[in-house]
């Protein structure tokens, strides 16, 4: 299998006359964290919603995990872990409830299941929560589970979008440290963010303006280019010349 | 502070505008009720398959079948052997059976000579339906014994609805329905759905007065509710024939009552339902039910057991309903039901105190 | 299979879970059950009659308490002012008048006497046409009797009546299996409805939907909770009809069970095709509302199909309630057999059918 993980040429989608992603390519590494950065509707949830069998593309063509985005939107989602901006995992279910029933969607067996379970739950250190209704949990707790559910099943890709939302900086900390760990094992991780500061974390980072990339490299070259200190910089520069957005 | 009034009431207005499916039902929904209630739905029997048993089919029997077949509630369905009586009820092919003694014919003539006779027809009606089963009997009843010349000595009369059309029951039924399905239900939905979302803090913290948020929300249900009103009298007067003499503005007037009355139950709702589920269930319980079952709209009051008669005094619709059927059908004056309008007037001020009180106490 | 049924579980817990679900659900198909056979008559009984008695005879005496003694009609008034019992049926305390010309009596023995007049209160078609026909039987009941002591025929004694299946005509045995009906379509209707828009309100949908799990496989575990859910509620309402109305089908049970299995199919299919389409409860709801309005109305639930006009009668057959309204009240009351009921059943199997496959692909996992 090459190391391409993620690969995307001339996608498009357009609602009505709207072209919300315009005409967008870009590859992903097996093992990166790839940061998909824009301001608020340069057209990021809905060029991610494309690469997990969410949406249908209107032209262009894309395989995730070796899968085509036209064509095998369902099989790709058997490869793929997928974390929205609202918080999704069911309220009305116990943190080990919720891990088992993913665990099942995603076929895992029962004793392989239980396995699991128990190191993520370590991972977390909420052994003691596991019984706990999950709609009880504060947010930043719920944002992790929501995280290592993902990743229940060793997806190739995991999709995060704008995984941190309202959380506390110390919270923030853990989750990316919960990142890295799932990159180091060989896990790509996709991700949208607000926060500059996560952007630089990240092996690489695109940035979108107005349903276009209009930049994509590493942070510190990109902190080159445009000889600016931080990504915030970078980030003020590009989107000033949006149309769109706010 | 006016303007921002007027901003909010546009931001109501286009909620509402934008999702066409439900507004498309809110309107269907009483055209289509007093469509079917005017054209498809009669609570009158008026055809029933008749089959007969008769062992000889005598002259007496076939001008007697012969009256059957001719009248108009009537399908006769043919001769049928003593044998085939059950089956034919059962599998519900025919309504009723009439079985003709053997000596139809002789029995006939003895009576009318005066000799005393045993009983020479038998009717057998499937009783399963209790209505069909009493109107048959009667019609029945009226063709075999030939009691024309004793209807002779009656002179009957029905008054205000001459043609017996049972739409004109309905209508006032359908209007005290429809103005509760959309100013109660639909305001308690549409209010919890902003406390779920959280943009009713949003709308809360802004240097509008909260009533008048709550007024403003209430204003485009109560328009679509006076848009759906016009409808359903007009519908109800050029469609239906329904003659409304007691003078449009006094229904007009208890109408706009109504809904004032409607919408205050809507906000009650709100401030006591804490997610939308909630809302739907509570209005659907606490007020479709009742005004379903124990507002007169379809089952008189006055069959309800003695207990639910008197739990029906505090369900507003009851009031509503009779007095609109006393002003649309009876014709009578606005003045003559005034004991409803007091009433309906006190519950108004009453819920709308209550239900202003109780979201007041819950921004403290 | 293994994924159906680690989702049937989450189902499962979620419904225990619910403050209110389970009470509902509990209580509400026995709450009907109680009450509304209490409610829901609408056999025309308690008509009020009031004589306006200008003959004063011992006829006229005779009509009165032969009005009084009749199981449908009680006399609420007696006054010799017309005007008066008018405003009366007009206020709503008496819906039908009888008067009673003067010399009735006298005129009764020597020639054709002035005719007796009925007024009736019609705003109410069924209760104005149906009492005024028991009010003329009985005066003519009561004539009849005056005349048969004079000569010995008595002419309404040459026609005996049996109501078969129902000898008492109690409306009550009419309703309830139609009740059940109403139960299924506001349980199995509502309640799969809102479970599926509840989780696209939620956003937890969409988090199935980026899983590789079958549309069939999802759509089936949000039906066949309610599917069981369905067959409780037939069960207890047999029991509360047979205990507390004295009612059990005269026909087989596993006929009425079979009818019901495929309805409770049909409408829950019908439920969350419905949510398929909707995007808010408030939607959902009043789009089922819609629907449910039509089923009750025009199934023959409450009004006989056999009084609609033939284009209305027509447009029933699309409409699943009627066979099982047919298969349930036959089989309950008049023991008709599953071979005499059979076109119904091959109808609502193919309701069945139709409604679940629908609901499996409307079921949009992409955009």
């Amino acid at each position: 299998m090459s190391d391409i993980v993620i690969s995307v040429k001339n996608l498009t989608k357009q609602f009505g006359n709207f072209v919300a992603v315009d005409n967008i390519s870009f590859d992903v590494q097996r093992g990166e964290i790839f940061g998909f950065l824009g301001a608020n509707g340069a057209g990021k949830t809905t060029a991610m919603r494309m690469l997990c069998g969410l949406s249908y593309p209107t032209s262009g063509s894309g395989t995730v995990a070796g899968y085509d985005v036209m064509r095998n939107g369902e099989q790709i989602k058997r490869h793929i872990g997928y974390m929205s901006q609202r918080f999704s995992l069911y309220n009305d279910l116990t943190v080990l409830e919720n891990m088992r029933l993913f665990a099942s969607i995603y076929g895992l067996s029962k004793k392989h299941t239980e396995e699991r379970a128990t190191e993520l739950l370590n991972q977390l250190n909420f052994m003691s929560e596991r019984n706990t209704l999950v709609g009880s949990l504060p947010l930043g707790w719920k944002q992790k589970l929501s995280f290592v559910i993902a990743t229940i099943h060793h997806p190739d890709v995991i999709f995060l979008d704008e995984p941190t939302g309202g959380v506390d900086p110390i919270t923030r900390r853990q989750f990316w440290e919960l990142i890295y760990k799932a990159a180091e094992n060989g896990t790509t991780i996709f991700v949208t963010t607000h926060y500059m500061d996560e952007a630089e974390y990240c092996s690489r980072v695109s940035i979108m303006v107005d349903g276009k990339i209009c930049a994509l490299d590493t942070p510190t070259r990109l902190k080159e280019q445009y000889s600016a200190n931080s990504m915030d910089e970078v980030f003020r520069t590009l989107a000033r010349g949006a149309k769109r957005g706010g | 502070m006016k303007g921002n009034f007027g901003s909010f009431v546009k931001k109501e207005s286009l909620h509402i505008l934008r999702d066409k499916r439900t507004m498309l039902v809110v309107m269907l929904i009483p055209v289509v009720l007093m469509l079917l209630f005017g054209f498809a739905i009669s609570t009158e029997v008026n055809n029933i398959n008749v089959a007969v048993v008769a062992s000889n089919r005598t002259d007496g029997v076939k001008d007697a079948v012969e009256q059957i077949s001719q009248n108009e509630y009537f399908t006769f369905c043919g001769y049928i052997s003593p044998d085939q009586i059950d089956s034919k009820l059962r599998s519900s092919e025919v309504g009723a059976v009439v079985v003709f003694a053997a000596d139809y014919d002789r029995r006939v003539e003895q009576a009318s000579k005066g000799i005393p006779s045993k009983p020479l027809i038998q009717l057998i009606v499937d009783a399963s339906n209790v209505n069909t089963a009493g109107s048959a009997t009667a019609y029945l009843q009226n063709i075999l014994l030939k009691s024309d010349a004793q209807q002779a000595m009656f002179e009957t009369r029905m008054l205000f609805n001459p043609q017996l059309k049972s739409a004109y029951n309905f209508v006032p039924g359908i209007m005290g329905l429809i103005f509760i399905l959309v100013c109660a239900m639909m305001t308690s939905v549409s209010i919890v759905r902003e406390k779920e979302v959280g943009t009713m803090e949003v709308l809360l913290v802004s240097p509008v007065r909260p009533v008048k948020i709550i007024f403003a929300k209430m204003i485009p249900y109560f328009t679509i509710s006076c848009i759906v009103l016009v409808m359903i009298l007009l519908l109800a007067r050029y469609l239906l024939g329904v003659p409304m003499s007691g003078g449009i503005w006094g229904i007009f007037s208890l109408s706009l009552l109504y809904l004032v009355l409607s919408l205050s139950l809507g906000l009650l709702i709100s401030t006591i339902a804490q997610t939308q589920i909630a809302a739907l269930l509570m209005s659907a319980m606490v007020l479709m039910m009742p005004i379903l079952m124990l507002s007169g709209l379809l089952f008189p009051i006055e069959n309800l057991p003695s207990f639910f008669q008197v739990l029906s005094n505090i369900i507003p619709a009851r009031w509503y309903i009779d007095a609109m059927r006393k002003m649309m059908i009876q014709g009578d004056a606005i003045t003559a039901v005034w004991h409803n309008c007091a009433i309906l007037l006190g519950m108004t001020i009453a819920l709308l105190g209550i239900s202003l009180k109780k979201f007041n106490d819950k921004l403290e | 299979m293994k994924v159906f049924i680690a989702l049937l579980q989450k189902e499962f817990l979620q419904i225990r879970r619910n403050s209110f679900l389970p009470r509902l659900i509990i209580a509400f198909p026995i709450l009907v059950m109680l009450l509304m056979p209490l409610i829901m008559t609408m056999d025309v009984r308690n008509v009020n009659i009031a004589i306006v008695d200008l003959d004063h005879s011992s006829t006229s005496h005779r009509i009165a308490s032969h009005i009084n003694a009749s199981e449908y009609l009680s006399l609420a008034q007696s006054t010799a002012e017309y005007p008066l019992a008018l405003d009366a049926l007009k206020h709503g305390d008496i819906d039908i008048i009888v008067q009673i010309p003067n010399n009735f009596e006298r005129d009764m023995t020597i020639s054709t006497p002035e005719r007796i007049s009925i007024t009736a209160n019609a705003v109410n078609a069924t209760k104005g046409s149906m009492g005024l026909q028991y009010t003329v039987q009985t005066i003519a009941k009561a004539l009849a009797e005056l005349q048969c002591e004079k000569s010995p025929i008595n002419v309404q004694e040459l026609l005996t009546v049996e109501n078969r299946y129902n000898p008492t005509l109690n409306y009550r045995y009419y309703m309830i299996p139609a009740l059940m009906i109403i139960l299924f379509i506001l349980i199995c209707g509502f309640l799969p409805a809102l479970s599926i828009v509840g989780e696209k309100e939620s956003g937890t949908i969409e988090q199935i939907n980026v899983t590789p799990i079958s549309k069939l496989t999802f759509t089936l575990s949000k039906l066949v909770p309610y599917w069981i859910i369905g067959l409780f509620v037939v069960t207890v309402a047999m029991i509360v009809a047979r205990l507390v109305y004295g009612l059990s089908p005269v026909g087989s049970v596993a006929t009425i069970y079979f009818g019901a299995i495929l309805f409770i199919f049909t409408i829950s299919g019908f439920s969350i095709t419905i949510a398929n389409f909707s995007d808010t409860m408030q939607q959902t709801m009043f789009v089922m509302f819609f629907f449910v309005m039509i089923f009750m109305l025009l199934s023959g639930l409450l009004t006989p199909i056999d009084s609609m006009p033939q284009w209305a009668q027509r447009f029933t057959l699309l409409l699943p309630p009627r066979y099982l309204v047919e298969i349930l009240r036959s089989v309950y009351l008049k023991g008709t057999t599953f071979i005499e009921l059979w076109p119904n059943f091959v109808a609502l199997g193919i309701f069945a059918i139709f409604f679940n496959t629908l609901a499996a692909l409307t079921y949009k996992k992409q955009a």
